[in-house]
């Protein structure tokens, strides 16, 4: 203040002087002072309204009661009401016409791909493409052990799935797994003999494989006729496959491929509906529920729009 | 007391001597600048009148809508015919480089002329002062005396009024700014029927408080201690630079006039001080050039009126530059100046970058993202699929109907897209395309395919993006 900062001549001081230079009794500026004062009510006003003094037990609560965790579930709320209606609208509509519906695909997608993330890409993938050799099922083609509508899909996730191929190293001779290796090999080129064909037949592969070999999607039982590989195309582990089957109890050396049921409450309904009984009666209580009905829907929405949904 | 000592208290002695001229201004003293009529003063008005622009424009019409709108909800900036979207951004800052440059090319030609004629600091000051001047007087004699006038009615509705005109003015300041962000009138409907948004009363609140503040009370003190062109103008001068100065050789030694007498000892200032009177920032230009003048030339004006009256040329304050008052030199020729030079050349890239952004500005945005997750899929008749996301962005006013296609790719077929995708305004839609290709009709494990996005509903849109296709090795 251009008349408090006075000329330090005429400047009285606080008398205390250090090599003649002495300390003057200038006052900061008005406003300066203000906003000092201001700041500390500031501070009074936080601790009243907010938490701040940690006690023994605890803090403070403040009269506002504001809470991070408090603000965190507030903001999810939010996001919750702004996805209602959508969540209404898959609820009530088939899968199969939610595809139809570009806004609702749409969102369904995009809401999943965290869902995805979090459940499924650990086996399958980001992008459902496993890690090559990890034995798990790649989502972004077009070959489906158990079908590929969406309908299909929610099936499969609801109820989870175990095939089951047995273990042949008791029950086939060398030569005949060697052509058995062949074979497959062949046929997924189009290109296996008669003779081939005919040892198919006999060894019994055709009972779960199907007359074309291309795989009976009511057992799970691989496409040996195309060009997809359930596990490897390497004849070592078409081999390893052949002589220790997958899932088979009895075989330590078995391929395992197991996928849990996400919803078997769900899977229970579905079940129960296609031979139109009332689901009710078949429930047991103890049916898990790891995923809900929508988030099931919308997954399968996601999965059959990787690559090679049906 | 030993002769060291002595010596030393001698010396400080000297520094407070030296500092018996300090001048601090911190707002301890209220500038009351005397108003008068002149070139400068003038000039300073019609300097003022731009903001009125501020205040006019949000409510131009253009096609039914706001002429130039700042639209952050939307994402998109609507300037008459044009509007630009965040992906264009690049010429905001083009633009903004343009007026930083403007700046400091005016600056080392004429110093601060920002600061004396459009800064709205000075320009809602110069309003504020004006209304205030009016109503308590002119001259810090009269702002006195009515200041330690006795309560009275009359004094008491003149500081009503004074305060009324000045939050009237500061809110109408919020409201103009809220106005670019918004539709105007739908704004000041909310505003009256008090339904306007949180964002808008928090705009309000803070411009009213804020220039209510800021330019009834804090005034120069704004240039003084919050500005940080008021300090760094100094890098920006140079000897070439014309601002208002004091020419001490034709003024000193300065004297008062004794009526009829000319005293030839003594210089052409008479130092009447109506120089310091008249400045806006309390300074004294005979002091030299310094922080606190914004260059508005009100002392010019001043001294002008006085040389007149003295039967003395005018020009004693003028602009002139440091040779002019030292050399006695013209400045140099702009075409000359380096620093001119080059800030002109600044300003020719940015304004034509800005120019050329306009010319092509384009009316979609059409990318398409490979899909990394995998590069590729085998399918089980043993073509390879690549998957895309593409993304279309709606630059026009209309919704856009459009049809994909690929091409450059040797038995490549698009998948995915089973029907044509209408896009809103504004809008960009991400779509899943799926590309195959048949078993063994792909030569090399990375090949281009180009992606084509036609609008149906207006041929003269095509828009295409080129992106690679990969199969196995």
């Amino acid at each position: 203040m251009a008349d408090n900062n006075k000329n330090p001549n005429e400047c009285p001081d606080t008398g205390h002087e250090w090599d003649g230079i002495r300390e003057l009794t200038n006052p900061p500026p008005r406003w300066w002072t203000i906003a000092l004062y201001l700041s500390g009510l500031l501070v009074l006003v936080y601790f009243i309204l907010y938490p701040s003094l940690p006690l023994v037990t605890g803090n403070t609560k403040g009269i506002l009661g504001w809470t991070q965790i408090k603000e965190y579930k507030e903001d999810l709320a939010k996001i919750e009401e702004k996805r209602a209606p959508f969540e209404d609208r898959i609820a009530a509509l088939s899968a199969e016409e939610i595809l139809e519906d570009d806004e609702l695909l749409r969102y369904a997608v995009g809401s999943s791909k965290v869902l995805y993330g979090d459940n499924c890409a650990a086996c399958h993938g980001v992008g459902g493409y496993p890690q090559p050799g990890s034995g798990y099922p790649i989502l972004a083609d077009d070959d489906w052990l158990y079908g590929g509508t969406v309908d299909k899909i929610i099936e499969t996730l609801a109820k989870g799935r175990q095939g089951m191929m047995p273990a042949h190293a008791e029950l086939l001779t060398d030569e005949e797994v060697d052509g058995l290796v062949e074979f497959v090999i062949n046929s997924s080129n189009g290109e296996a003999t008669e003779a081939e064909w005919k040892l198919y037949n006999e060894k019994g592969c055709v009972a779960c494989h199907g007359a074309d070999a291309k795989g009976i999607q009511q057992l799970g039982s691989a496409n040996l006729a195309d060009k997809v590989w359930r596990f490897s195309g390497e004849p070592d582990e078409i081999r390893h496959t052949i002589l220790h089957g997958v899932n088979d109890a009895n075989d330590p050396q078995t391929r395992v491929a197991v996928m849990p049921a996400w919803n078997e409450k769900l899977a229970v309904r579905l079940e129960a509906e296609e031979y139109g009984d009332d689901p009710e009666e078949y429930y047991e209580g103890d049916e898990t529920e790891r995923l809900t009905e929508n988030e099931i829907k919308k997954l399968s929405i996601y999965v059959h729009q990787l690559g090679g949904g049906e | 007391m030993s002769e060291q000592a002595k010596s030393a208290e001698l010396n400080i002695n000297d520094i407070y001597d030296e500092v018996s001229d300090w001048h601090v201004n911190a707002g301890g003293t209220k500038v009351v600048a005397k108003r008068m009529s002149g070139r400068f003063r003038r000039l300073k008005w019609f300097g003022m009148s731009v903001w009125l622009i501020f205040f006019l424009g949000p409510y131009l019409r253009w096609n039914g809508q706001q002429a130039v709108l700042f639209d952050i909800p939307n994402r998109q900036f609507n300037f008459f015919d044009i509007t630009i979207f965040p992906q264009d951004i690049w010429m905001l800052s083009l633009t903004l480089l343009f007026f930083a440059i403007l700046l400091a090319a005016v600056t080392s030609i004429a110093g601060r002329v920002f600061c004396g004629y459009f800064c709205f600091q000075t320009v809602w000051t110069d309003v504020f002062t004006f209304i205030e001047t009016r109503i308590e007087g002119d001259t810090p004699q009269k702002a006195m005396k009515f200041k330690n006038a006795p309560a009275s009615i009359s004094k008491i509705s003149r500081i009503t009024l004074k305060h009324g005109l000045w939050l009237a003015i500061a809110l109408l300041t919020g409201v103009s700014f809220a106005a670019w962000f918004t539709d105007a009138y739908q704004l000041w409907h909310d505003y009256f029927t008090l339904q306007a948004s949180l964002v808008a009363w928090i705009v309000l609140g803070m411009f009213t408080v804020g220039t209510y503040v800021f330019a009834g009370f804090m005034r120069e003190q704004v240039c003084f201690w919050l500005c940080p062109y008021a300090r760094l103008q100094g890098v920006m001068y140079d000897q070439d630079t014309v601002l208002p100065a004091y020419d001490a050789e034709r003024g000193e030694p300065r004297g008062k006039l004794k009526k009829g007498a000319v005293d030839a000892t003594k210089g052409s200032c008479i130092d009447c001080k109506v120089c310091v009177a008249v400045c806006p920032t309390g300074i004294d230009i005979r002091k030299g050039q310094q922080e606190g003048c914004i260059t508005c030339g009100m002392c010019i004006d001043a001294c002008d009126s006085i040389m007149d009256k003295t039967n003395q040329p005018r020009g004693l304050i003028r602009y002139a530059s440091y040779k002019d008052l030292h050399h006695n030199a013209q400045p140099a020729a702009l075409y000359k100046r380096p620093r001119v030079i080059i800030y002109s050349f600044i300003l020719m890239m940015a304004l034509s970058g800005v120019g050329y952004g306009f010319a092509t500005l384009s009316t979609t945005e059409f990318q398409v993202i490979h899909n990394r997750q995998p590069v590729f899929v085998q399918l089980s008749d043993g073509s390879i699929q690549n998957r895309y996301t593409l993304k279309m962005l709606n630059k026009t006013n209309e919704n856009i109907e459009v049809e994909y296609a690929i091409s450059g790719l040797d038995g490549a077929t698009l998948h995915g897209i089973d029907h044509n995708v209408i896009i809103e305004p504004g809008k960009v839609i991400p779509l899943q395309a799926l590309v195959r290709i048949p078993d063994g009709m792909l030569n090399k494990d990375l090949e281009h395919v180009t992606f084509i996005a036609n609008v149906v509903s207006n041929p003269d849109i095509s828009v295409q993006y080129e992106s690679i296709f990969m199969g196995p090795k």
